[in-house]
């Protein structure tokens, strides 16, 4: 048994928002200066290099790389040997979130409920928490801050055992194509594929917060990154949609066994600025 | 790229001689708005009620600002994303309203009332909010301060970097820049 207190996990979550909101990860900002050296179009050209300046600003003044700042999600891997002291688990996740919102001039865009009064909660909580316990001593805490211009652009559609590998490119490509400058591409295209309803959504957000050399380790699902990588890149769309090569930096797929009658795929959309950060504590 | 340096306000015989794909600086004074406060403008347009602002020849920004850090006008000011205002547009470039700039694409309908009106849709590069936000240089509220981050804003901006995606003809840069580089059929 190990003890954690609250308080360090509330500290760790406000450093992680706060680090992942100025600080692009290097995955990242690599990728979009590569893609600058290839990129044909002129005026995609100069969408990159904006962006990569953007980058470059942002983490020099720490401030924040885009206004949306994001919806947190909580990636938590709690250890089954964890015992947490000194107050809730949850709350000391969202007193996290609260400080790094409040202190650290990032936009708070969160309403407290839906649909009739729409009011801002104005610390950007409630985040939402996703925690597996797994064996060990040790708590692992992603940030995930998620921008909804691109969140609003994924798609989550139950497709039968028919469909097939052909199904589920088709519906890839058309989530993305019909998404072309809304996301801010470059994106990241995160895929759950199989499992539930509720699963394959979940399996998606996560690919989104994978490092960008992350490959799946099953090579038919390695191929399928790639060849899904390839292909929306031929789409055209291009940085900031107004044509181009460079439309996506990443495929990344997550998959799970699956019911006998089902194939749900689930596409989450990230824009260029992938913000998530992780520590271990 | 070439560009074209504009100082707002922009009257309708410049706004027609843009073209899609021109790379323009804007400076002058814009207004914000997104979501909340296109909602409350319409809501006062159809009950024939008086404006907080005067859109007549106006240029408004899609924006939700960051908060600013000490010393900056504003915080991280990239656009959003458009469509969001799309079925309020119409109603705004009928009283006058001459450019939008956000990202993203527009309803067949904000482009032929762009095409009536004699408006320019242009687009800011998204997520390049920090850079973008070098070029405002002033920001006051003007309208629902209850809004927060949604509130109107008047930005003074200089050498605000855009791309006209959509002309006063109707000419799409988001249709005719992917044509040029799709290879394949879906």
């Amino acid at each position: 048994m190990r003890n954690i207190q609250a308080n360090q996990i509330t500290k760790s979550i406000s450093e992680l928002f706060t680090q992942c909101s100025y600080i692009i990860g290097d995955d990242i900002k690599d990728s979009i200066d590569t893609a600058l050296k290839i990129e044909p179009s002129p005026i995609g050209r100069n969408t990159l290099l904006q962006i990569s300046q953007n980058y470059d600003i942002a983490a020099r003044e720490r401030i924040a790389i885009c206004q949306d700042t994001g919806m947190s999600v909580v990636f938590v891997e709690l250890g089954q040997d964890v015992h947490i002291e000194g107050g809730q688990f949850e709350e000391a996740i969202q007193q996290g979130v609260r400080e790094a919102y409040l202190h650290g001039y990032l936009r708070k865009s969160i309403v407290a409920e839906p649909l009739f009064e729409r009011v801002n909660t104005k610390d950007n909580t409630p985040a939402v928490i996703h925690t597996r316990i797994v064996p060990g001593d040790k708590l692992k805490l992603t940030a995930v801050a998620k921008g909804f211009g691109s969140e609003n652009m994924s798609a989550l559609k139950m497709l039968v055992p028919a469909d097939g590998i052909e199904g589920v490119k088709r519906f890839v490509l058309e989530t993305v194509e019909r998404a072309g400058p809304n996301p801010c591409p470059p994106i990241v295209v995160g895929l759950g594929i199989g499992g539930t309803f509720e699963q394959a959504a979940l399996m998606a957000k996560e690919a989104t917060a994978l490092p960008l050399s992350r490959s799946n380790e099953n090579p038919k699902y390695k191929q399928l990154e790639e060849e899904l990588l390839t292909r929306i890149n031929e789409l055209g769309v291009g940085p900031g949609g107004t044509g181009g090569l460079t439309t996506a930096l990443k495929v990344h797929i997550i998959y799970a066994p699956t019911h006998i009658a089902g194939l749900p795929v689930a596409v989450n959309i990230c824009c260029h600025a992938a913000r998530h950060a992780s520590q271990i504590l | 790229m070439e560009n074209i340096h504009l100082d707002l306000p922009l009257d309708e015989k410049t706004v027609r001689s843009l073209r899609a794909g021109d790379a323009v600086t804007l400076s002058g004074s814009i207004i914000t708005g997104r979501d909340a406060a296109h909602k409350r403008l319409v809501d006062l347009i159809d009950q024939g009620k008086e404006l907080p602002v005067d859109l007549n020849g106006q240029a408004i920004y899609y924006v939700g600002p960051a908060p600013a850090s000490p010393g900056h006008a504003v915080g991280s000011a990239g656009p959003t994303t458009s469509y969001r205002m799309d079925v309020y547009t119409p109603k705004l470039l009928d009283l006058g309203l001459r450019a939008m700039i956000g990202k993203g694409l527009r309803s067949k309908e904000v482009v032929e009332s762009m095409k009536k009106n004699g408006a320019v849709y242009f687009g800011a590069v998204g997520g390049a909010a920090a850079l973008i936000s070098r070029s405002i240089i002033a920001s006051e509220v003007i309208a629902y301060p209850d809004l927060g981050a949604e509130a109107i804003h008047r930005f003074t901006i200089k050498d605000f970097p855009v791309i006209v995606i959509i002309d006063s003809e109707g000419n799409n840069l988001y249709e005719s820049g992917p044509k040029l580089y799709k290879k394949t059929a879906l």
